[in-house]
């Protein structure tokens, strides 16, 4: 049978890398899933971020998408440094240079809110170590189009507040530990 | 969660957006949809509107509700300085060619409230061509527009630009650039006095002159593919032959079917020079 490709949103603040580099890894050869990294991360100032996570999996590039960008299934994307990633009905990348919000740009909810607005139920979003509440308003937009919402068990991550607000406002979502994580995103390929 | 969070489907945005453009002119048809929607959510929000049919009722009914739609729809956010690599390569790769004209005209289209117009005064005074330099700062909104023309920066803002100038590698004292009066800032007039402000719409209005340089940061990425297009054949056409395009570094013309008509100038930064 052939599977649905599921459009899997990763969002990460302080703490997060690590774990990201270990959903990385996982990451099959043959994926047939997109993959969208949003991290909160400083602005004015050059990133390596990109070449930091392609190390974990040489055989999978990591793009920053341009404005209008069209997504290519089965590819990975990190959202721009100091803009909001947003997707259109045509399966684009849009950027937006508004407010911050909860002091971040890109914004961790308005991403999932706009993959759970396109994809629906096709939408998987994993939430993960960070110091803010950032990503707690996305995942219920994500349960509410019938979604996949994944929170990083706080007892695992380094800085728990982030997880533990999604948790509260979304009793829904399933809470897993890292390693648990990449086994689920590795298993989404059958 | 309690809170009842307002929606709106897409016929019903298209339907607002259509009455807007009958009511007073302005065509947001053509904006990038997911944006938009955020924002006119957020807007709904905060005026307590829960509904479509409310929002439609109030704004074709109150130029006020209006005003402040237009305000909050359109993005005003804007740094002096932003991406210090870009200036930098203004610097280095462009302002070196500029110099060779005995007028220089620039265009800074969208400019908002003119933050990054006031950056550009700096580095062309730097490059001692402010003298022989017209800026033609225009912007959608006449709120930005005013507030461009008072130049009122606050303090604590004005401190993160000193940095991204320093990023960018300047080596003047920034402070001799404004003056500072309680919390505030006003950019010095002698940098600002070659500007002119005014209003001018890219989704309706026409080419108004020949240009070197063409400045447009992060404003058409609030475009769909089709405006975009729209306004980069505008651009093309107000510019002189290998006249530049500056644009926002995520901002490619890889997706346009303009892209032939210019050469690459600075990949990375998106600065862009007109070809044929």
């Amino acid at each position: 049978m052939r599977v649905q490709p599921k459009m899997i949103v990763i969002g990460g603040s302080a703490g997060s890398v690590p774990v990201i580099l270990e959903i990385m890894k996982a990451i099959p050869d043959k994926f047939p899933h997109t993959v969208v990294i949003v991290i909160h991360r400083q602005r004015n100032v050059s990133s390596e971020m990109a070449t930091v996570l392609s190390i974990a999996n040489e055989r999978k590039p990591i793009v920053e998408p341009d404005d209008k960008e069209p997504i290519k299934t089965g590819c990975i994307y990190l959202a721009p440094q100091n803009y909001h990633l947003l997707i259109e009905d045509d399966h684009t990348f849009s950027l937006d240079y508004s407010e911050a919000i909860k002091y971040s740009r890109p914004s961790i909810d308005v991403s999932f809110e706009s993959v759970a607005r396109v994809f629906g139920e096709n939408a998987c979003a994993i939430l993960l170590s960070g110091a803010n509440s950032d990503g707690t308003e996305g995942l219920h937009s994500i349960i509410e189009n019938k979604g996949t919402a994944i929170v990083q068990d706080p007892t695992s991550a380094a800085y728990p507040a982030m997880p533990m607000a999604a948790i509260a406002a979304n009793k829904s979502s399933l809470v897993f530990k890292p390693i648990e994580i990449a086994k689920f995103v590795a298993d989404l390929q059958q | 969660m309690a809170k009842q969070i307002p929606d709106i489907t897409n016929d019903e945005l298209e339907d607002i957006l259509c009455s807007i453009f009958d009511t007073y002119g302005y065509d947001f048809s053509a904006y990038a949809r997911a944006s938009m929607h955020r924002r006119v959510v957020k807007y709904m929000e905060d005026i307590n509107c829960s509904t479509a049919r409310d929002l439609k009722y109030q704004i074709i009914n109150s130029t006020e509700v209006f005003n402040y739609f237009l305000q909050r729809i359109t993005v005003n956010v804007t740094e002096m300085f932003r991406d210090p690599d870009f200036y930098k390569a203004m610097k280095e790769q462009v302002l070196p060619m500029l110099a060779s004209y005995p007028i220089i005209k620039i265009w800074h289209a969208g400019c908002s409230t003119g933050e990054e117009v006031f950056s550009m005064c700096i580095l062309l005074h730097e490059a001692n061509l402010l003298e022989r330099t017209r800026i033609y700062a225009t912007d959608i909104n006449p709120l930005n527009l005013e507030k461009a023309k008072h130049a009122i920066i606050p303090l604590d803002v004005m401190k993160e630009y000193t940095i991204n100038y320093f990023k960018m590698g300047g080596t003047n004292d920034f402070a001799n650039y404004y003056t500072a009066k309680y919390d505030n800032a006003i950019i010095s007039l002698d940098l600002r006095k070659n500007i002119l402000f005014s209003q001018h719409n890219l989704v309706t209005d026409e080419v108004f002159n020949e240009f070197q340089l063409i400045c447009c940061r992060n404003v058409m990425i609030y475009f769909n593919h089709q405006l975009q297009n729209r306004v980069i054949k505008l651009f093309h056409e107000s510019l002189s032959s290998f006249g530049y395009l500056a644009l926002g570094v995520k901002e490619s013309l890889l997706f346009s079917e303009m892209r032939p008509k210019f050469e690459v100038i600075n990949r990375n930064q998106k600065i862009f020079r007109r070809s044929i």
